[in-house]
């Protein structure tokens, strides 16, 4: 079976999210991934690495870890972050709940990443950070 | 080789995230968005749109979304705020062009509730 990896650590700054979804994509791409497998992959992570920005770091600034892994034709992204935490993750991982809708969030980032991943767990401890894992399974060719 | 080449225009030219193009239909503002809508461009976007509508006071928008290749949820919030300000105006929201990829977030954030997709511009114009 065919498996590789990657790790890279980022400041949180916003120019970052183009960042990290195009080097997800430049690794996803061995796997010959379709135009929208990939889109889907983009989305994912931008939303994983921008909710590591602004609500893990909110003003501050700190390190965000990405991990991708390769598993034959299966993809799993980590996006951790050692922010402040989500109180109720249950909570947070609803459709539209938003603890910053003055930012104009739409608090439909963590419904996104579940729509265009095949599986998503969110780990996380208020104050000590949070860690998001999602898998994509490719088709095969 | 495309990415590549993406990587290279991204850094090269950092700056250029997102570019905004405003015109003008009759009683309607047309404006156009070319590039990637994220969080680190929707602040921009959100204030130099916010700027032409209180310039020209124009309430009905038709954001024309062909140039538009990457958008997350962030965008959403674009969308919607812009939306709910017109309404203070009794205005309106349209929307043209849309990539497949973008129209699922739509879809995904109910925007299709509150705007109106057209198939192009003078459609949208007749009929908006
Ligand atoms: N990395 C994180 N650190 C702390 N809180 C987070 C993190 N990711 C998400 N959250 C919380 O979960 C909520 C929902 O996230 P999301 O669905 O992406 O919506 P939005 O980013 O639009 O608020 C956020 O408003 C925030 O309170
Ligand atoms: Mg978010």
């Amino acid at each position: 079976m065919f498996q590789n990896e990657m790790k890279l650590e980022f400041p949180s700054k916003s120019q970052n999210e183009a960042f990290a979804r195009v080097v997800v994509a430049a690794f996803a791409s061995q796997l010959d991934p379709t135009i929208e497998e990939l889109s889907d992959v983009k989305t994912a992570v931008s939303e994983a690495v921008t909710n590591a920005i602004i609500h893990g770091y909110e003003n501050t600034q700190g390190t965000v870890v990405l991990k991708c892994k390769i598993d034959g034709r299966k993809l799993t992204v980590e996006v951790i972050d050692y922010g402040k935490g989500i109180e109720d993750v249950e909570l947070a991982r609803q459709p539209l709940y938003t603890s910053r809708p003055e930012l104009e969030r739409s608090g439909m980032g963590f419904t996104v990443m579940e729509t265009f991943m095949d599986s998503l767990e969110v780990e996380s401890e208020p104050g000590k950070g949070t860690r998001v894992i999602m898998t994509k399974e490719f088709k095969q060719l | 080789m495309v990415f590549i080449e993406y990587i290279y225009c991204k850094f090269l030219f950092g700056g250029i995230w997102m570019q905004l193009f405003f015109d003008r239909k009759d009683d309607v503002l047309l404006i156009k968005l070319m590039g990637e809508l994220d969080h680190h461009s929707a602040e921009e976007v959100r204030i130099k749109i916010d700027n032409k509508i209180d310039e020209t006071g124009l309430n009905k928008i038709i954001f024309d979304f062909s140039g538009v290749n990457f958008m997350d949820s962030s965008g959403i919030g674009v969308i919607i705020g812009r939306y709910k300000k017109v309404k203070e105006f009794n205005g309106k929201v349209a929307i043209i062009n849309l990539k497949p990829h973008i129209k699922k977030i739509f879809e995904l954030g109910g925007l299709f509730k509150i705007i109106k997709e057209y198939d192009n511009l003078q459609k949208a114009l007749l009929e908006f």
